[in-house]
């Protein structure tokens, strides 16, 4: 029972880093709060369920097309909305107001296209059955949900050590005056960081149809709540923090729901305050508190 | 004419007009929303408006002061007034077990917040908790329902919030906090007693939305945790106070009178499309009237206090 639980929390938790990671990516290098962060997931997870259900696109196909295709979209999106954001007194808090009003509009959107109801795409679209570790079953989702998501660490850890422009971003990321006046593209810099961070919304969205069981357009608002969790317990800013806070979210919650189930809700919000209170930079994070 | 007496002449309009529109307008309940909001609005100009700090999680003290008159009336067998005062206890104690968030600055306020309105919101709504807040199941207070005494009492509710946010805007206490907002650091060099004034400014928009949770609470008289424990409350309400305009005595009213104007119009029938229209016009208001409507009549040569 106990190792069921260490594990599955782990599994789930590798997931939940997914959902984070683009948000977290978002924040540190453009120092904005994409509340609408859970609205592109939900449309990545309609993508991949209309992907599948006309054209039987498997979702390891789908994943790396919705990647791609919000990471497109998102480009004109950062340059429509952001930089004149930026320009006024106050950016991060009126972010969040921005992107709440951007999520609506999202949800509202897809409700109108897709009605109310929830949607789920069979199993069978995994062509897997349930995985067997040290000698338990797991559902061939989580896995395949970890897998994805440690693929996609992986390119993010890469992207940022390992590439000029990843360079470029830790730098806006320390210290973005500094960077405008070493003659960086902050603009273009951040709106690489944005689209990734959609995209990989996107495709954490393509899977949730298998973890959540069933997607609906009115699910943005929770998924954003969760990623913040994960991504200030991890540590606001710091990407690869992202992981800590996922596994740790993850594994408290599979602990939650097997041993005080009906308090398992209440675990995120109270996780979120105590981070913040006792270290409000995340469990890895430097300091960033000022005043 | 002093400025704070014209302040309190221009507050009394909005206050004698929710008092008289009852005697042609029958729909009460709507107008009681339009009260609620118009109070939840200027409590979130008192601490949004004057010290920056934006409450996300607004509608936990809101929320908290429902269940506190509720459970006064339930369990204490309390009359209304005297439970509105454990409605406003309700919203402090909560103010004050949250005022450790003051330690977190900009965004990372706003998601604490958050988190403390939802973590507040699992617990009243537990099923364990069934014997004291009925849990997810509801309350129902038929034996206090009064509409027209809770009517009244709101609009005392309201005018008192518009006294505030006048001595806000015309005392060294008010200045003090404006200073804290603009710049904490230079603000604690010319003697101003930053930590105080903060938390003061926090108890006082607490007490506020606890208040008007309560006349809420009264007025509805059967509702559901998830009634007054719902973010629209606070979205509503700071997206109201944005379109307007912070830090001014009409402009979050003006928000209400026409934000939720138009959701009454649109928003009943066809929800998604009022959603749709809302999401558009707090991005637009974001992007090009940051200071609100009260801004734009100010170029137009229109003084709105």
């Amino acid at each position: 029972m106990l190792g069921y639980t260490i594990l599955a929390g782990l599994l789930f938790g590798l997931y939940f880093s997914l959902v984070g990671l683009g948000l977290n990516l978002v924040f540190g290098v453009v120092r904005i709060v994409n509340l609408a962060h859970g609205d592109f997931l939900m449309l990545g997870a309609f993508s991949a369920y209309w992907l599948f259900s006309l054209f039987a696109v498997s979702p390891f196909i789908s994943v790396v097309l919705v990647f791609v295709g919000f990471s497109i979209i998102a480009w004109p999106l950062y340059y429509l909305l952001v930089p004149r954001l930026m320009a006024t007194k106050d950016p991060e808090m009126l972010s969040l107001i921005l992107f709440f009003g951007f999520s609506q509009v999202i949800e509202a959107l897809a409700t109108i296209a897709f009605g109310t109801s929830d949607r789920s795409i069979p199993g069978r679209a995994l062509h897997m059955g349930p995985c067997r570790l040290f000698g338990q079953n797991y559902p061939a989702s989580w896995i395949v949900g970890a897998v994805v998501s440690a693929a996609a660490v992986l390119f993010i850890y890469l992207y940022l050590y390992h590439t000029t422009k990843g360079y470029l971003s830790r730098a806006v990321m320390a210290h973005r005056e500094e960077a405008v006046a070493s003659g960086i593209n902050v603009n273009r810099v951040c709106a690489i960081a944005f689209s990734i961070g959609v995209g990989l919304a996107a495709a954490a969205g393509v899977f949730a149809p298998f973890i959540f069981g069933s997607i609906n357009p009115a699910m943005g608002v929770n998924i954003t709540i969760t990623s913040l969790t994960v991504i200030v317990v991890g540590s606001l800013g710091n990407p690869l923090g992202t992981v800590l806070g996922g596994l740790t979210y993850g594994i408290s919650l599979m602990f939650m729901q097997t041993y005080f189930s009906s308090w398992a809700n209440l675990l995120a919000y109270v996780m979120l305050i105590l981070i913040l209170l006792i270290r409000p930079s995340g469990l890895l994070g430097r300091s960033v508190r000022y005043a | 004419m002093p400025r704070t007496m014209r302040h309190i002449l221009v507050a009394l309009v909005p206050v004698a007009a929710m008092a008289l529109l009852p005697l042609v307008y029958s729909n009460q309940l709507l107008l009681f929303n339009f009260v609620v909001f118009m109070i939840l609005a200027q409590g979130i100009n008192v601490i949004y408006g004057f010290t920056g700090y934006l409450p996300f999680g607004y509608f936990g003290f809101f929320g908290a002061g429902a269940y506190g008159f509720a459970i006064s009336i339930m369990h204490l067998r309390m009359t209304p007034l005297p439970a509105l005062g454990m409605a406003a206890i309700a919203a402090v104690v909560l103010a004050l077990v949250l005022v450790p968030l003051f330690r977190l600055s900009g965004a990372y306020f706003a998601i604490a917040n958050l988190a403390a309105g939802l973590a507040v919101y699992q617990v009243v709504s537990n099923p364990s908790l069934d014997n004291i807040t009925k849990g997810p199941y509801g309350i129902s207070l038929p034996a206090v329902f009064d509409p027209n005494f809770s009517y009244g009492i709101a609009l005392v509710l309201l005018a008192a919030t518009m006294m505030t946010v006048i001595y806000l805007r015309n005392s060294k206490f008010g200045l003090s906090l404006q200073a804290i907002r603009d710049d904490a650091v230079s603000a604690a060099m010319a003697g101003v007693n930053v930590v105080r004034l903060r938390v003061m400014a926090w108890l006082l928009s607490a007490v506020i939305a606890g208040l008007v949770g309560g006349v809420f609470a009264w007025y509805i008289s059967v509702f559901y945790p998830q009634t007054v424990f719902s973010l629209d409350f606070s979205i509503f309400a700071i997206v109201f106070a944005l379109f307007g305009g912070m830090t001014t005595i009409l402009g979050p009213i003006i928000g209400v009178v026409i934000l939720y104007g138009i959701y009454n119009l649109i928003g009943i029938s066809t929800p998604q499309y009022f959603e749709l229209v809302y999401g558009l016009l707090i991005m637009g208001l974001v992007l090009f009237q940051p200071n609100g409507v009260v801004a734009l009549f100010k170029r137009w040569g229109i003084d709105v206090p």
